[in-house]
């Protein structure tokens, strides 16, 4: 039950803005947390908080012990934190294989390899094809990540999440424009997951919330208003009224 | 007695290079008022700018000789430039707005190539004559005994009100709302229905004529000659490095800064180390210092403030 | 872009045609030349194999990283400084001066790097620029060592009884040496995982950071081994000249050295070679026809830029390359 991932009392203004008040979150270890909330509640601003793209006006940030407030998104992802984006953030002029292949490359030591064709590297390409097969999109390997349709950006954005074997993932809507088939497979394959990382899932796709999730918090204009198990969530009040309206 | 004499000797010295600082300050700014606003709205990166202060400083030269008449030359020159580029625009820079950066540096590398060459191959490498026209052509004397040129106590006086003219323009009208909405976001702005092309153009022509317009104010005290614009327009690049993109202030700030920092380093900075080291050595070292003083200030900027001192606010962060 | 297919640089030739053909022809060339006494054109190439040298380390910054730098120019005076300035002091041989250039340009390159890489897009490009500049400034005011008008340099660097340089086909053999060495090696770091880094910096660094790479340090590391081989170039370009001036680290220079990238297929490393010798010949013959050869040059880069067909290479893969 030990917590992988924490915050006390984020802050962040733009202007006269306030997209997170005094948030306190955790993420513990094997669990998925959801956050939900209407738009403009400040889902993705707490996302780049924690990723380290923003900094906070007020609070701290605990990473597997360490406060890691100060440091800059590599230095967090050296750690063990993956993210992926809402909009699909691939290296669009390598192949599908190249993409998850750098990931594979990040959790390795800067110096390995030396001078060795990368592209050719079976310490890279392995791994790297072992995580397409396991998203069953292993046929993609060799197509320019540039030329895909929306559904199989998607999985290969969360393909290179999941490259460099992070310990703490941070989802921003993974099911977002899916079809049925490919969010069910999706879907199966984060309840999987929790057993090697720790997951923070920004989602809207409410029946794979309440399936995946064992703890969700309602976040309103940067303001945690409920935090507890689904069975909890669906029955306060306040968050029905608020964002999920009659259940 | 003959202290009191050197003492005063330098008071005068000092201010006398404090008024050329502010001057050549002034000078910075027309020019990179209207680059920094361009590149705040497009992000286009243009070399040929600083040509366009060599036109105004050209024509300028063959109006106050063919004339004597001061309102004709300040007339002309911004003219003349606004019309040179209004053609850059519209035959090559145009095409660029769309393209990355290296495309950009290049196309106006050849641009400024050109430009320099053609008036090398017209008027000559010669430096051209730009006598003082008439009605400034006096100096006024300042307490204790020196005199200042008039000519240039106009390019303060003229190029302050620009300044706040232009401040009043951006702060209080529509138009200049709108140039400053696009600094921070064309995109948005083109979104909301803006025509932003019409904008860019409006800016960059006023940019064009203010260039113009200090390269004729340059000319009776600089050396008219092709490839004048070159260097004016690189430390118009430090301006706005050290002033902020985008932002008329930063520019402001930026360009006195960097014309005290020029000038003052260039008088004093040689005698100041003669106080410290030998003068052979303080020969050497002291002219090096001076020219890498402006220099010294920008990398001082971009340790402390990599974004500039005044930036135009833009969103997130 | 990628035909369908995999990694953009596999299934290229290890080494292309193109660059074999250059490099061994000007070998060829050199030879020939020499035999037939004419060494004004062995000095021709000469210029261009130095100028390759540095179109191809200005491509690791440009054309790889992505990183626009218009101040490369001043690695070139620095290490070409170095020379003469050790040469003016009687330090004249090559042993010494050689590393200390490197390491000169390196230092500089280190800081100026590093200052400039805290910012991003065009204000990068001005700052390296404005850095540039101001060395060339510092040049200018140096009148112990001729100031504006240059310092001559009375002897080439000397490596005793291993190579001599002020043999003219010497430096040559040399500097086609050196620009051998440093394009497969080069070649190499590109599709090393190093370069890779690079090359997916400059696709999407939001990404790549992300992912836990610390973008700011490979750009650095390729801008310092950039400007220590572009100062390489300088202290080759010094032997040949005899001669340095502080216009050797103007910006026309370092405009110069970013059209012969571009000229010749950004990111390509072998089109900056091409685009070196393509720029060479073009001057030596647009100048033989009018001293105001650049009324010509610079309409022909605009035509270049805005036509955007990839640069020489381009040409050449359209036309004889597979369909």
């Amino acid at each position: 039950m030990s917590e992988l991932l924490g915050t006390r009392g984020l802050c962040k203004s733009f202007g006269a803005v306030t997209a997170a008040a005094d948030l306190s979150i955790d993420i513990r270890d094997r669990e998925i947390h959801a956050v939900i909330g209407p738009n403009g509640a400040g889902k993705t601003t707490l996302l780049g908080l924690l990723s380290g793209e923003l900094r906070p006006d007020a609070g701290r940030i605990r990473l597997l012990g360490r406060d890691v407030t100060e440091l800059p998104v590599h230095a967090r992802a050296k750690l063990g934190l993956g993210r992926t984006f809402q909009v699909s953030s691939l290296l669009p002029s390598f192949s599908v294989l190249e993409n998850v292949a750098i990931g594979v490359q990040a959790r390795c030591r800067a110096s390995a390899g030396g001078l060795r064709n990368a592209a050719t590297d079976p310490v890279l390409n392995g791994p790297a094809r072992d995580i397409l097969d396991r998203l069953e999109i292993g046929a993609l390997a060799h197509r320019p990540a540039g030329a895909l349709a929306h559904g199989e950006r998607r999985l290969v954005e969360l393909a290179m999440a999941l490259a460099p074997r992070p310990k703490v993932l941070l989802l921003d809507e993974p099911l977002a424009g899916l079809s049925p088939a490919e969010a069910e497979r999706v879907v199966s394959i984060l309840a999987a997951l929790r057993r090697e990382a720790a997951i923070l899932l920004v989602e809207h796709d409410m029946d794979a919330v309440f399936r995946l999730a064992d703890r969700i918090t309602v976040l309103v204009y940067g303001r945690a208003v409920a935090s507890g198990t689904p069975k909890e969530i669906r029955e306060d009040s306040a968050v029905r009224r608020a964002y999920l309206g009659d259940d | 007695m003959s202290r009191e004499r050197a003492a005063v000797l330098d008071v005068i010295l000092l201010s006398v290079q404090i008024l050329n600082g502010i001057q050549l300050g002034i000078l910075l700014f027309l020019v990179a008022a209207g680059l920094t606003l361009v590149f705040g709205i497009l992000d286009v990166i243009n070399l040929a700018h600083g040509a366009l202060f060599m036109v105004g400083a050209y024509a300028g030269a063959v109006v106050a000789v063919a004339s004597g008449s001061l309102a004709l030359t300040i007339l002309v020159a911004p003219a003349a430039a606004l019309v040179v580029g209004v053609l850059l625009d519209r035959l090559v820079l145009r095409f660029l707005y769309d393209r990355g950066h290296l495309d950009q540096v290049l196309a106006t590398f050849g641009l400024l190539l050109f430009l320099n060459e053609a008036v090398r191959v017209t008027f000559g490498s010669a430096a051209r004559p730009f006598p003082v026209p008439e009605l400034l052509d006096w100096s006024v004397s300042l307490p204790g005994g020196a005199s200042y040129p008039a000519w240039r106590i106009a390019i303060i006086a003229v190029g302050l009100a620009l300044a706040l003219a232009m401040f009043l323009i951006i702060a209080g009208t529509r138009a200049g709302m709108l140039v400053r909405a696009a600094s921070t976001n064309a995109g948005m702005l083109e979104l909301l229905g803006i025509d932003i092309h019409r904008l860019l153009l409006g800016t960059f022509g006023i940019g064009a004529a203010l260039a113009g317009f200090a390269g004729a104010m340059a000319g009776p005290i600089a050396a008219i000659q092709p490839g004048m614009g070159d260097h004016i327009l690189i430390l118009a690049f430090v301006v706005i490095v050290i002033g902020g993109t985008g932002s008329v202030q930063g520019a402001l700030l930026g360009s006195l800064l960097v014309g005290l920092c020029d000038t003052l380093g260039r008088a004093f900075l040689t005698d100041g180390i003669r106080l410290l080291l030998p003068p052979a050595a303080a020969n050497e070292i002291g002219p090096a210092i001076a020219s890498m003083l402006m220099y010294l200030v920008m990398a001082v900027v971009l340790l402390v403030r990599p974004e500039g001192l005044l930036p135009a606010r833009r969103p997130g962060r | 872009m990628t035909r369908g297919g995999a990694d953009p640089l596999a299934g290229r030739p290890p080494v292309p045609w193109i660059c074999l053909v250059l490099l061994g022809g000007t070998a060829i060339a050199l030879v020939l030349l020499e035999a037939a006494e004419h060494p004004y054109y062995v000095k021709l190439l000469n210029r261009a194999l130095i100028l390759a040298l540095a179109a191809l380390a200005l491509d690791l910054v440009v054309g790889v990283a992505g990183l626009v730098s218009l101040g490369h120019a001043a690695f070139l005076g620095v290490g070409a400084y170095t020379v003469g300035i050790m040469a003016e002091h009687g330090l004249t041989s090559g042993f010494l001066q050689w590393p200390v250039a490197l390491v000169a340009s390196a230092a500089v390159a280190a800081v100026i790097g590093w200052l400039s890489l805290r910012t991003r897009g065009a204000h990068f490009i001005m700052i390296t620029l404005a850095f540039a500049q101001m060395l060339f400034f510092v040049a200018i005011s140096l009148s112990r060592y001729g100031g504006d008008d240059g310092l001559t340099i009375w002897t080439r660097s000397e490596f005793g009884a291993l190579v001599s340089l002020s043999d003219r086909l010497g430096l040559a053999w040399v500097s086609l040496g050196i620009l051998t060495l440093a394009y497969l090696g080069l070649r190499r770091l590109e599709r090393s995982r190093f370069g890779r880094v690079l090359r997916g910096a400059r696709d999407n660094e939001r990404r790549v950071a992300t992912l836990g790479f610390a973008v700011e340090r490979y750009r650095l590391a390729a801008f310092v081994l950039s400007g220590t081989l572009t100062g390489l170039a300088g202290v080759l370009l010094a032997n040949l000249t005899e001669f340095v001036s502080p216009a050797y680290m103007s910006w026309q220079r370092s405009g110069e050295l970013l059209a012969m990238v571009v000229l010749g297929g950004l990111g390509t490393l072998h089109g900056a070679i091409l685009g070196a010798f393509a720029f060479v010949l073009l001057e030596e013959a647009l100048s033989s026809l009018t001293t105001h050869w650049a009324l010509l040059f610079g309409p022909l880069l605009v035509l270049v830029v805005l036509a955007g067909r990839g640069g020489l290479v381009g040409l050449l893969a359209g036309r004889w390359g597979p369909k």
